[in-house]
């Protein structure tokens, strides 16, 4: 957890049209992430957490505040665009293309339903292949050494390679998609419930194959969860959201055994522990 | 010899919201320091604040007032102020804490638990588990049970492992909540000499230690936290 800042949120805020009526689904949200951080943001449903990650990683436009990230690549060697004194460039400046490029190589998502983070018409094989595509490999050999070498490190049998995600289990999907998303090798990677619909025993596997991977590669995350030990399984930082605002945010543990917020402690004293 | 560990003015208050912000003080107004070698024995009742204060020390509660401050790395870091990477790199590198409770992480062997705190360090994986494995040999802790979570072990087992984890790095401070409460007497003679062996090393202790024994065996001076109550 060292080096320079990655990701540098400010003010950040999006409306949304409810009845005849702008509401703010999430607002003045303001926080720094660095290499290596994982982040969780928890919350009841509504609390806007999940529009917020879709800020943070350029699916919805801001309509206030602003994004910046650590973009390398030739945008930052000359200073480009829109580059802030921290050598941050603002989203807001990037063309499409520049941002379509950013979120298939140095940025992961992994959605809670993994059907909306893979292609189900294409084998496993093919869904890991797809993003090194994208980076410009075309070498079918390498492709799928490298598919299966990611199909092992995210425990997923190599002989089902070559079979449609859609006769995986969930939570085999769910690990298909994460290797999908690091093969290649993003500095961040933006996960919304990761865990929420597997069975509990499946849950416990995933959390612990993230929680490794995310050490091992150093990946900075930021995880959206209503679950609380999630949170504190994987996060070394959180942020309580309630009605589209950040009510506490600070170090994990911190703020579930000392929260200070009525809201916070109201979640942390609601959950059971067996 | 200069201090490695410094509170001043430090006070703990809980606000239940839920209870119609019910203040529950705590303790106020404590100043402590202590130095390479030292460990000092925090003594009270029980509910008289003593694991608070430990949890604020190490930066798992927010000071109500008053500051925590810690020598990492050549430099004073103010628990109260420091981002959170901060307070995790003094935890990484320079603070231990064995807390009462082991928190179990699902499908993670004893070994791995017991490793990680090196890992982090940068140690090597086969490495760290050897160490790891010397550990437990010294607690006791039969060689069976190192392949398996430790979620269904016995309370002194768990607090084995937690001592284990909490000491393998060599911190140069540590803090420890009854280390001792569930063990045999063979046991918390190893402890007790775990916690010599520290000293000795250099490493700062507070501790709380339930058994007479074991405190006047390891503590070079008390501290009531029962003397810095706060009245309502």
């Amino acid at each position: 957890m060292t080096g320079d800042l990655l990701l540098s949120v400010r003010g950040a805020g999006k409306q949304f049209m409810q009845g005849n009526r702008l509401r703010w689904a999430c607002r003045d949200v303001s926080f720094d992430l660095y290499p290596g951080e994982v982040l969780a943001v928890v919350g009841e449903s509504g609390s806007g957490k999940s529009t917020l990650l879709r800020l943070l990683a350029a699916r919805l436009g801001l309509d206030a505040g602003s994004v910046h990230y650590d973009v390398r690549g030739e945008a930052g060697a000359d200073g480009g665009p829109g580059r802030s004194a921290a050598g941050l460039v603002d989203l807001a400046q990037l063309s499409e293309a520049r941002l379509r490029w950013l979120s298939r190589t140095d940025w992961g998502f992994v959605e809670q339903h993994a059907r909306d983070g893979l292609r189900m018409n294409v084998s496993g094989g093919a869904n890991i292949g797809e993003r090194m595509m994208a980076l410009g490999a075309r070498h079918y050999g390498k492709l799928r050494s490298e598919a299966l070498s990611w199909m092992e490190r995210v425990e997923l049998e190599t002989d089902r390679i070559d079979d449609l995600p859609g006769s995986y289990s969930g939570g085999m999907q769910q690990r298909l998609q994460i290797a999908r998303n690091l093969v290649t090798h993003p500095r961040l990677v933006f996960m919304d419930e990761p865990t929420t619909g597997l069975d509990v025993s499946v849950q416990a596997r995933l959390l612990d194959l993230v929680r490794e991977l995310v050490n091992q590669l150093q990946l900075a995350a930021v995880i959206v969860t209503h679950d609380l030990a999630v949170a504190r399984l994987l996060a070394h930082r959180m942020l309580v959201m309630k009605d589209g605002c950040v009510v506490e945010q600070g170090l994990t543990d911190r703020v579930l055994d000392d929260p200070q917020h009525p809201y916070t402690q109201l979640l942390v004293s609601s959950v059971l522990t067996p | 010899m200069t201090a490695v560990l410094e509170t001043s003015d430090l006070s703990k208050t809980f606000t239940l919201h839920a209870r119609g912000g019910l203040v529950l003080p705590v303790f106020s107004g404590i100043s402590l320091s202590l130095r390479p070698g030292e460990c000092l024995a925090l003594t009270g009742h029980s509910g008289s604040g003593k694991s608070s204060l430990l949890r604020c020390l190490y930066g798992n509660y927010s000071a109500s007032s008053g500051d925590v401050r810690i020598r990492h790395a050549d430099q004073w870091v103010s628990l109260s102020t420091a981002a959170p990477r901060e307070v995790l790199e003094v935890r990484r590198r320079t603070l231990g804490y064995v807390s009462q409770f082991l928190r179990v992480i699902p499908r993670v062997s004893t070994l791995d638990i017991v490793a990680e705190p090196l890992r982090r360090l940068g140690v090597a994986a086969d490495e760290a588990r050897s160490q790891a494995a010397q550990w437990l040999a010294r607690l006791n802790l039969h060689e069976r049970l190192w392949h398996l979570p430790p979620a269904t072990f016995s309370g002194g087992e768990q607090q084995r492992v937690n001592i284990a984890h909490g000491l393998i790095a060599g911190h140069p401070v540590l803090l420890l909540d009854e280390p001792t409460a569930s063990l045999d007497a063979d046991n918390r003679r190893v402890v007790v000499e775990l916690i010599h062996a520290a000293r000795a090393g250099g490493a700062a202790v507070i501790g709380i230690f339930h058994d007479d024994e074991v405190r006047a065996a390891v503590a070079s001076r008390c501290l009531d936290v029962e003397d810095y109550r706060q009245s309502n």
